[in-house]
Protein backbone atom coordinates (compact mmCIF):
# COMPACT_ATOMS: atom_id res chain seq x y z
CA UNK A 1 0.00 0.00 0.00
CA UNK A 2 2.56 2.55 -1.00
CA UNK A 3 2.13 5.56 -3.69
CA UNK A 4 5.34 7.06 -5.36
CA UNK A 5 5.69 11.05 -4.33
CA UNK A 6 7.65 13.11 -6.84
CA UNK A 7 8.75 16.69 -6.00
CA UNK A 8 9.74 19.08 -8.93
CA UNK A 9 12.09 22.39 -8.94
CA UNK A 10 11.52 24.22 -6.03
CA UNK A 11 9.56 21.98 -3.94
CA UNK A 12 12.30 19.29 -4.46
CA UNK A 13 15.24 21.75 -3.18
CA UNK A 14 12.88 22.57 -0.33
CA UNK A 15 12.19 19.52 1.02
CA UNK A 16 15.74 17.83 0.08
CA UNK A 17 14.04 14.76 -1.60
CA UNK A 18 13.36 14.09 -5.05
CA UNK A 19 11.39 11.05 -4.83
CA UNK A 20 10.45 8.94 -2.12
CA UNK A 21 7.98 5.76 -1.46
CA UNK A 22 5.14 6.90 0.90
CA UNK A 23 3.02 4.48 3.13
CA UNK A 24 -0.79 4.96 2.51
CA UNK A 25 -2.75 4.28 5.57
CA UNK A 26 -7.03 3.60 5.47
CA UNK A 27 -7.42 7.74 6.16
CA UNK A 28 -5.90 8.73 3.08
CA UNK A 29 -7.56 8.13 0.08
CA UNK A 30 -7.18 11.55 -1.74
CA UNK A 31 -5.02 14.25 -2.24
CA UNK A 32 -6.25 16.56 0.18
CA UNK A 33 -5.36 13.85 2.98
CA UNK A 34 -2.23 13.25 1.95
CA UNK A 35 -1.40 16.79 1.80
CA UNK A 36 -2.58 17.19 5.31
CA UNK A 37 -0.38 14.39 5.84
CA UNK A 38 2.36 16.01 3.98
CA UNK A 39 2.05 19.36 6.30
CA UNK A 40 2.23 17.27 9.53
CA UNK A 41 6.13 16.39 8.93
CA UNK A 42 6.44 20.26 9.76
CA UNK A 43 9.20 22.54 8.23
CA UNK A 44 9.42 23.31 4.72
CA UNK A 45 6.54 21.02 3.74
CA UNK A 46 4.06 22.25 6.49
CA UNK A 47 5.20 25.77 4.91
CA UNK A 48 4.70 25.00 1.45
CA UNK A 49 1.24 22.97 1.19
CA UNK A 50 0.02 25.39 3.42
CA UNK A 51 -3.45 26.05 2.15
CA UNK A 52 -3.39 29.00 -0.32
CA UNK A 53 -0.01 28.45 -1.60
CA UNK A 54 0.78 28.11 -5.06
CA UNK A 55 1.06 24.22 -6.33
CA UNK A 56 0.11 21.79 -8.42
CA UNK A 57 -0.60 17.64 -7.69
CA UNK A 58 -0.05 15.34 -10.51
CA UNK A 59 -1.60 12.06 -9.94
CA UNK A 60 -0.24 9.22 -12.60
CA UNK A 61 0.94 12.41 -14.37
CA UNK A 62 -2.64 14.44 -15.05
CA UNK A 63 -2.92 17.46 -12.84
CA UNK A 64 -6.09 16.78 -10.45
CA UNK A 65 -7.97 18.38 -8.39
CA UNK A 66 -7.47 18.11 -4.43
CA UNK A 67 -10.66 16.24 -4.18
CA UNK A 68 -9.30 12.66 -6.32
CA UNK A 69 -8.68 9.86 -5.02
CA UNK A 70 -5.51 8.58 -4.11
CA UNK A 71 -4.54 4.43 -4.59
CA UNK A 72 -1.89 2.03 -3.81
CA UNK A 73 0.45 2.44 -6.58
CA UNK A 74 0.33 6.05 -7.58
CA UNK A 75 2.44 8.47 -8.63
CA UNK A 76 2.03 11.42 -6.79
CA UNK A 77 3.70 14.40 -8.09
CA UNK A 78 3.58 17.73 -6.78
CA UNK A 79 5.48 20.94 -8.19
CA UNK A 80 5.28 25.00 -8.20
CA UNK A 81 3.13 26.51 -11.30
CA UNK A 82 4.88 25.57 -14.54
CA UNK A 83 7.48 28.46 -16.36
CA UNK A 84 8.52 27.06 -19.09
CA UNK A 85 8.53 28.49 -22.79
CA UNK B 1 -2.48 14.99 -37.83
CA UNK B 2 0.70 14.56 -37.09
CA UNK B 3 2.28 15.51 -34.08
CA UNK B 4 5.88 15.59 -33.14
CA UNK B 5 7.25 16.19 -29.55
CA UNK B 6 10.71 16.09 -28.85
CA UNK B 7 12.24 17.45 -25.12
CA UNK B 8 16.32 17.45 -25.26
CA UNK B 9 19.19 19.54 -24.40
CA UNK B 10 20.16 19.94 -27.74
CA UNK B 11 19.60 23.38 -29.98
CA UNK B 12 17.76 23.12 -32.96
CA UNK B 13 17.29 24.46 -36.53
CA UNK B 14 13.96 26.20 -37.34
CA UNK B 15 14.71 25.94 -40.70
CA UNK B 16 15.91 22.09 -41.10
CA UNK B 17 12.81 21.52 -39.04
CA UNK B 18 10.39 23.21 -41.31
CA UNK B 19 11.86 21.74 -44.26
CA UNK B 20 11.08 17.97 -43.26
CA UNK B 21 7.68 18.74 -41.50
CA UNK B 22 6.83 20.57 -45.37
CA UNK B 23 8.50 17.20 -47.39
CA UNK B 24 6.26 15.91 -49.96
CA UNK B 25 3.04 17.46 -48.59
CA UNK B 26 2.27 20.09 -51.35
CA UNK B 27 -1.45 20.13 -49.49
CA UNK B 28 0.39 22.30 -47.13
CA UNK B 29 0.11 25.60 -48.03
CA UNK B 30 0.88 28.01 -44.76
CA UNK B 31 4.02 27.22 -41.97
CA UNK B 32 3.52 29.38 -38.90
CA UNK B 33 6.72 29.17 -36.31
CA UNK B 34 7.40 30.55 -33.03
CA UNK B 35 10.57 30.51 -31.13
CA UNK B 36 11.35 31.66 -27.72
CA UNK B 37 14.50 32.45 -26.79
CA UNK B 38 16.35 33.38 -23.49
CA UNK B 39 16.45 37.34 -22.80
CA UNK B 40 19.57 38.62 -20.86
CA UNK B 41 17.40 40.61 -18.10
CA UNK B 42 14.49 39.74 -16.44
CA UNK B 43 12.67 41.68 -13.39
CA UNK B 44 15.59 43.78 -13.65
CA UNK B 45 17.88 41.79 -13.16
CA UNK B 46 21.27 40.62 -15.25
CA UNK B 47 20.40 36.51 -16.31
CA UNK B 48 23.73 34.93 -17.09
CA UNK B 49 22.75 31.39 -17.26
CA UNK B 50 19.36 29.32 -17.07
CA UNK B 51 18.50 25.98 -15.61
CA UNK B 52 15.43 24.30 -16.77
CA UNK B 53 13.87 21.57 -15.65
CA UNK B 54 10.93 19.47 -16.18
CA UNK B 55 8.80 16.13 -15.13
CA UNK B 56 10.09 13.73 -17.73
CA UNK B 57 6.93 11.39 -19.15
CA UNK B 58 4.43 14.35 -18.14
CA UNK B 59 6.22 16.62 -20.62
CA UNK B 60 5.92 15.11 -23.38
CA UNK B 61 2.10 13.62 -22.58
CA UNK B 62 1.05 17.41 -21.54
CA UNK B 63 2.39 19.02 -24.89
CA UNK B 64 1.01 16.12 -27.38
CA UNK B 65 -2.54 16.57 -25.56
CA UNK B 66 -2.24 20.54 -26.51
CA UNK B 67 -1.09 19.97 -29.74
CA UNK B 68 -4.15 17.27 -30.13
CA UNK B 69 -6.46 19.88 -28.78
CA UNK B 70 -5.05 22.30 -31.40
CA UNK B 71 -6.00 19.99 -34.10
CA UNK B 72 -9.55 19.52 -32.70
CA UNK B 73 -10.13 23.22 -32.86
CA UNK B 74 -7.96 24.21 -35.93
CA UNK B 75 -8.01 22.12 -39.49
CA UNK B 76 -4.19 22.01 -39.64
CA UNK B 77 -1.98 19.22 -40.84
CA UNK B 78 1.19 18.80 -38.53
CA UNK B 79 2.69 20.62 -35.49
CA UNK B 80 6.06 19.87 -33.86
CA UNK B 81 7.02 21.47 -30.39
CA UNK B 82 10.48 21.34 -29.44
CA UNK B 83 11.42 22.33 -25.95
CA UNK B 84 15.15 22.24 -24.51
CA UNK B 85 16.21 21.71 -20.79
CA UNK B 86 19.28 21.60 -19.20
CA UNK B 87 21.37 24.62 -18.94
CA UNK B 88 21.28 27.56 -21.15
CA UNK B 89 22.28 31.08 -21.84
CA UNK B 90 21.22 34.46 -23.32
CA UNK B 91 21.04 34.95 -26.72
CA UNK B 92 20.10 30.18 -26.80
CA UNK B 93 16.64 29.18 -28.35
CA UNK B 94 14.32 27.83 -25.47
CA UNK B 95 10.97 26.35 -27.57
CA UNK B 96 9.89 26.04 -30.94
CA UNK B 97 6.39 25.75 -32.18
CA UNK B 98 5.37 25.14 -36.00
CA UNK B 99 2.43 24.59 -37.32
CA UNK B 100 1.21 24.00 -41.00
CA UNK B 101 -1.87 23.76 -42.58
CA UNK B 102 -3.80 24.51 -45.93
CA UNK B 103 -4.11 28.20 -45.11
CA UNK B 104 -2.73 30.65 -42.97
CA UNK B 105 -5.19 31.81 -40.45
CA UNK B 106 -5.32 27.88 -39.11
CA UNK B 107 -1.65 27.87 -38.32
CA UNK B 108 -1.26 31.62 -36.71
CA UNK B 109 -4.05 31.03 -34.21
CA UNK B 110 -2.65 26.80 -33.51
CA UNK B 111 0.78 28.03 -33.12
CA UNK B 112 -0.54 30.38 -30.47
CA UNK B 113 -2.99 28.74 -28.85
CA UNK B 114 -0.02 25.51 -28.76
CA UNK B 115 2.52 28.07 -27.25
CA UNK B 116 -0.16 30.06 -24.56
CA UNK B 117 -1.36 26.92 -23.36
CA UNK B 118 2.44 25.28 -22.81
CA UNK B 119 3.14 28.15 -20.74
CA UNK B 120 1.15 27.37 -18.29
CA UNK B 121 0.39 23.54 -18.41
CA UNK B 122 3.42 21.49 -19.57
CA UNK B 123 5.82 20.84 -16.86
CA UNK B 124 8.69 23.31 -17.13
CA UNK B 125 10.53 25.50 -14.97
CA UNK B 126 13.36 27.90 -14.60
CA UNK B 127 15.84 28.55 -12.20
CA UNK B 128 18.00 31.81 -13.12
CA UNK B 129 21.19 33.04 -12.30
CA UNK B 130 21.38 36.95 -11.65
CA UNK B 131 24.42 38.85 -9.34
CA UNK B 132 22.40 38.67 -6.81
CA UNK B 133 22.33 34.57 -6.88
CA UNK B 134 20.47 31.75 -8.21
CA UNK B 135 15.92 32.00 -7.93
CA UNK B 136 13.28 30.32 -9.87
CA UNK B 137 11.53 32.11 -12.08
CA UNK B 138 8.05 32.78 -10.75
CA UNK B 139 4.43 31.99 -12.87
CA UNK B 140 3.20 35.16 -14.22
CA UNK B 141 -0.56 35.94 -14.25
CA UNK B 142 -0.44 36.98 -17.52
CA UNK B 143 0.32 33.91 -18.89
CA UNK B 144 -2.52 32.36 -17.55
CA UNK B 145 -4.80 35.01 -18.42
CA UNK B 146 -3.42 34.69 -22.60
CA UNK B 147 -4.06 30.83 -21.83
CA UNK B 148 -7.75 32.02 -20.54
CA UNK B 149 -8.94 33.87 -23.53
CA UNK B 150 -8.77 30.78 -25.58
CA UNK B 151 -11.90 29.32 -23.57
CA UNK B 152 -13.76 31.98 -24.70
Amino acid sequence: MTIQLVFLARLRERFGVSREAFALTADIDTVAALLAALRKRGGAFAEELAEGRAFRVAVNQDVVTFDHPVHAGDEVAIFPPVTGG
Amino acid sequence: MTCHVRVHEADFDLGAEIKALRLGNPAIGAVASFIGCVRDMNEGDCVGLMYLEHYPGMTERELEKICAEASDRWEIFDTLVIHRIGELKPLDQIVCVVVTSAHRGESFSACQFIMDYLKTRAPFWKRESTPHGERWVDARTKDDAAAERWKQ
